[in-house]
């Protein structure tokens, strides 16, 4: 990427969260938050997390007979199927069935987005009405939504009274929430009661009874179905289940998942043609039983590269998914701009990566892709267990992989990972991070005078797109494997220890945050435990995040290699650097054997986690300094939050002594590499801003700050003027 | 009183739609309190009560539909962890009946109460299998936060109130 590329990219995202990034904001956050509250006071989430899993799984293997079947069931029920192999083929198929209809009404559907069936439509002459309230807005104002569920939550009140007033010029200035529903309310209605045509999506079609369900709020899309005699229903093939039973799980948990409601307000579970009676305006003396009641359904079933995906191994999970737009709700780079800074031709932000990447083909989702940080926070908020964060990895290799050229074997000989030559030189840098700390810290503090002066910082920012407003990590002389040496190992014996660990000596620790890695070390001896700090590969994980798979593929196993002798020898792994703990839980399992994976994974532990295992177990905290009360703001880390290990560090604060006060945030903003990528400081920075404002209010500005991750500590260090440092140097002997 | 029923009672109470109990003798009385004039209805299908005794239109025209303020069906279960309606979509017309008017007055038997979600999705199943295989589960109003705040009665009905038979 050109140093113009990254400058527009910068300028794009500064205008988004000028214009869009309040709204989006307040509206994402607000779904996020009662789902939060919505999952808190439902007891069987996670057992029914499991459940729709196994049956998307099914589903999806099963998918050609599901096809079969739901033909079957809508024919014998009277409608029509068609499976579409594309756009342009279910428009077709569309445009025969409406014919010469004047007017179509349409619920909200992605699907149709996908399409583009209403400009398809308009070009045929037919009027199409989109009926849901935020899908209206963004027709009058042409725009694209900016989210799944909630299209139009980067509109503000008193922008859609502006564009109504303008466009339709009402008798009354629109101005309040009410009178702009009843006027669309109002103008959609006549719609309705005036088209020949009704379209809907459906967010689930159970195939033995041919029954499309819609889950939603408004109440348009029953209208929709059931007004005009025609109902056409358009639905990607991956929403097929198999029976009414594997409903159920489906309705309970996608509403919580969604905007935090148990339930919609409506679920219509329509098995078409329907016997309501059609009805007809026209006729005003006619009782509703002489209605004449001739229904027509169609069901369009569209494959559209869904089935190209069920065979690709990685982005098969994708669809499973239920399109709920929790991902999105709980990444914090989308509540800060939205799902237009995100790209993709109809889906954004989140698990959109993959739809895109599906739909239509990788250019779609790589503009923005790299706005996932992987985080994953989005990974416990997805109903359907989705690994989205691999996905968006995944597909970042593969553009990667496109991006190759003709001169790349000179790249490739040049650099130390696995990678084509194509690679963004930015990528290569972060994702060889390991590497280059290494040579910093050995010529340190030469390495770090030079890359702080001004000229080195211009270089970097233009060749490698590194923000010159970010201060750098600064390098140590002495790194934490040599200070170890240097003391002459470990201070307690194995032949007195209780337990052996082996300090996992990540490049951060080992080369720039060394004082948090030798607090360990005492605070460990003091448990009673012998330590080992040996010279151990790298995780891969600043390649994984960089989108440079088979880098990251050849850490794990060197990084496996080196670590199973430790295991084999009875040493529990301690990890200090969340990032690399969530690689070896999570990651490793896609790049090692499955044994060695899950034996990695069963003996690895977050520094904390293993302290507090250690006082649980009877080890005695007497050793370590008391808090004495003193007020602590503690942010836990992205990942470590994901593998449910913030509450181990608090309780270990809290057994000292401490008074802690955990972050609220999703994200600090800094995400690894993330916050020092020039296109994205200022996002990271608007990110970093909530964090900053909890942790300089008055219940918080007076708190000794520390956080888990590294990157994390460099941006509280940037948003804050106190220091903070790793939690385990609050308990470290020598404080 | 049964506990499904108080639950189904609390449940509807958050969300902000009233319930009358009463019986086969105080139906009248009770749909003509819960409605608001004009009211058009579909035939409940009830042995012991009826919509004859009441104020409420059955059949109507499209004008009579169109001018209705209130509509009136009977609904085929009741959800009370969640508070929801089964409305089923049938020739009489319960779906736009239900659906159009500013105001739903639903009613059902007690006995018609499902505790939660396992056991409506059982009842669902039995009427799938019977061929009434068209429902909506409706929980309180219709509603809508597009246009920047929680807006009530949006397309579907602002208001909800449910007339519920005691055994």
């Amino acid at each position: 990427m050109s140093a113009d590329t990254r400058r527009e990219k910068a300028a794009h995202i500064r205008h988004l969260l000028d214009t869009e990034g309040e709204n989006v904001r307040e509206n994402a956050s607000h779904f996020n938050e009662n789902r939060y509250d919505a999952i808190d006071e439902f007891d069987e989430y996670e057992e029914l997390r499991t459940t729709v899993r196994e049956i998307k799984e099914d589903a999806i293997e099963r998918l050609p007979e599901l096809i079969e079947t739901v033909t079957e069931s809508v024919e014998a029920n009277g409608g029509h199927v068609y499976l579409a192999e594309d756009a342009a083929d279910a428009n077709q198929y569309i445009e025969n069935v409406v014919g010469d209809a004047e007017t179509l009404v349409k619920s909200k559907s992605m699907t149709t987005e996908e399409i583009d069936v209403n400009e398809q439509l308009e070009t045929a002459g037919v009027d199409v009405y989109e009926t849901d309230l935020g899908e209206f807005v963004l027709q009058v104002a042409d725009e694209n939504p900016s989210h799944i569920v909630g299209p139009s939550i980067h509109k503000s009140r008193a922008g859609i009274a502006e564009l109504f007033n303008e466009q339709f010029d009402p008798e009354e200035t629109l101005e309040t929430p009410e009178e702009l529903t009843e006027f669309a309310r109002d103008y959609l209605g006549e719609r309705i009661r005036d088209a020949d045509v009704g379209m809907t999506g459906a967010n689930f079609v159970v195939a033995d009874s041919g029954t499309i369900t819609l889950v939603t709020n408004e109440g348009n899309a029953r209208k929709s179905a059931v007004t005009p005699d025609t109902h056409v229903a358009v639905a990607g093939v991956e929403k097929l289940i198999p029976t009414l039973s594997d409903l159920q799980p489906f309705v309970e948990l996608i509403a919580r998942s969604a905007t935090g409601q148990p339930i919609t307000q409506y679920v219509t579970m329509l098995s078409p043609p329907v016997e309501t009676p059609t009805l007809d305006f026209d006729e005003p003396d006619t009782p509703l039983s002489e209605s004449d009641g001739d229904r027509e359904f169609h069901l369009v079933l569209l494959d559209n590269g869904r089935t190209a995906m069920r065979e690709d191994d990685q982005l098969r999970e994708t669809l499973y998914c239920i399109r709920c737009g929790a991902c999105a709700n709980s990444c914090a780079n989308f509540q800060h701009v939205g799902g237009h800074a995100f790209g993709g031709e109809t889906y954004s932000g989140g698990i959109a990566t993959g739809w895109e990447a599906g739909v239509h083909g990788q250019d779609s989702a790589a503009e923005f892709n790299d706005l996932c940080t992987g985080c994953s926070r989005c990974v416990n908020n997805c109903p359907v267990k989705i690994d989205i964060p691999w996905i968006n990895e995944v597909v970042r290799d593969r553009i990667n992989h496109n991006e190759s050229t003709e001169f790349d074997f000179l790249v490739e000989g040049l650099t130390p990972d696995e990678e084509p030559g194509g690679v963004d030189l930015q990528k290569r840098f972060f994702g060889n991070y390991a590497d280059l700390a290494k040579v910093g810290s050995a010529t340190a503090p030469l390495s770090n005078w030079i890359a702080g002066t001004a000229p080195a910082r211009a270089l970097m920012e233009r060749v490698l797109g590194i923000d010159r407003r970010r201060s750098l990590p600064e390098f140590e002389r002495e790194t934490l494997r040599k200070w170890f040496d240097a003391r002459g190992g470990s201070r307690v014996s194995p032949a007195d220890a209780d337990r052996e660990a082996m300090l996992y000596p990540d490049a951060y620790t080992n080369y720039i945050e060394v004082e948090r890695g030798k607090a360990a070390v005492r605070v460990l001896e003091a448990l009673g435990v012998a330590v080992e700090v040996p010279d151990v590969a790298s995780s891969g994980r600043a390649p994984l995040s960089q989108g440079m798979l088979a880098t990251a593929e050849r850490h794990a196993h060197d990084a496996y290699a080196d670590l199973a002798e430790h295991i084999d020898a009875g040493r529990d792994i301690v990890i200090i650097e969340p990032s690399d703990l969530a690689m070896f839980a999570g990651e490793y399992e896609k790049f090692l054997p499955d044994r060695s994976a899950e034996r990695l994974d069963d003996n690895s532990y977050e520094i904390m986690e293993y302290v507090y295992g250690l006082l649980e177990n009877g080890g005695s905290s007497g050793k370590l300094p008391a808090g004495d009360g003193e007020r602590v703001a503690y942010h836990s880390h992205c990942q470590q939050r994901t593998l449910g290990l913030e509450a181990h560090t608090v309780a270990v604060l809290e057994d000292r002594g401490y008074d802690v006060l955990t972050s609220e945030t999703e994200c600090c903003g800094m995400a690894g590499s993330f916050g020092y990528k020039r296109e994205y400081y200022e996002l990271s920075m608007d990110v970093g801003s909530e964090l900053e404002a909890q942790f300089q209010d008055e219940e918080a500005r007076d708190r000794t700050v520390v956080a888990s991750g590294t990157s994390c500590l460099e941006q509280l260090d940037s948003l804050l003027e106190r220091p903070s440092r790793h939690p385990v140097q609050l308990i470290d002997p020598d404080r | 009183m049964s506990d499904v029923l108080t639950t189904f009672e609390s449940s509807l109470d958050g969300l902000d739609v009233a319930t009358t109990r009463t019986d086969a003798d105080g139906f009248a009385e009770a749909l003509d309190d819960a409605i608001r004039e004009p009211a058009v209805g579909v035939p409940l299908g009830l042995d012991d009560v009826s919509l004859a005794d009441t104020a409420v239109t059955v059949d109507p025209t499209a004008t009579e539909f169109e001018t209705a303020r209130t509509g009136v069906t009977p609904v085929g279960a009741g959800i009370a962890t969640y508070g929801s309606l089964a409305v089923a979509a049938d020739a009489a017309g319960s779906e736009p009946v239900s659906l159009y008017p500013e105001r739903h007055v639903a009613v059902l038997r007690e006995e018609e109460l499902h505790a939660d979600m396992d056991e409506a999705f059982a009842w669902l199943g039995e009427e799938f299998a019977a061929g009434r295989d068209s429902y909506v589960f409706a929980t309180g109003a219709s509603a809508t936060a597009d246009m920047g705040e929680m807006v009530e009665g949006v397309h579907g009905p602002a208001e909800v109130h449910v007339v519920v038979l005691e055994r």
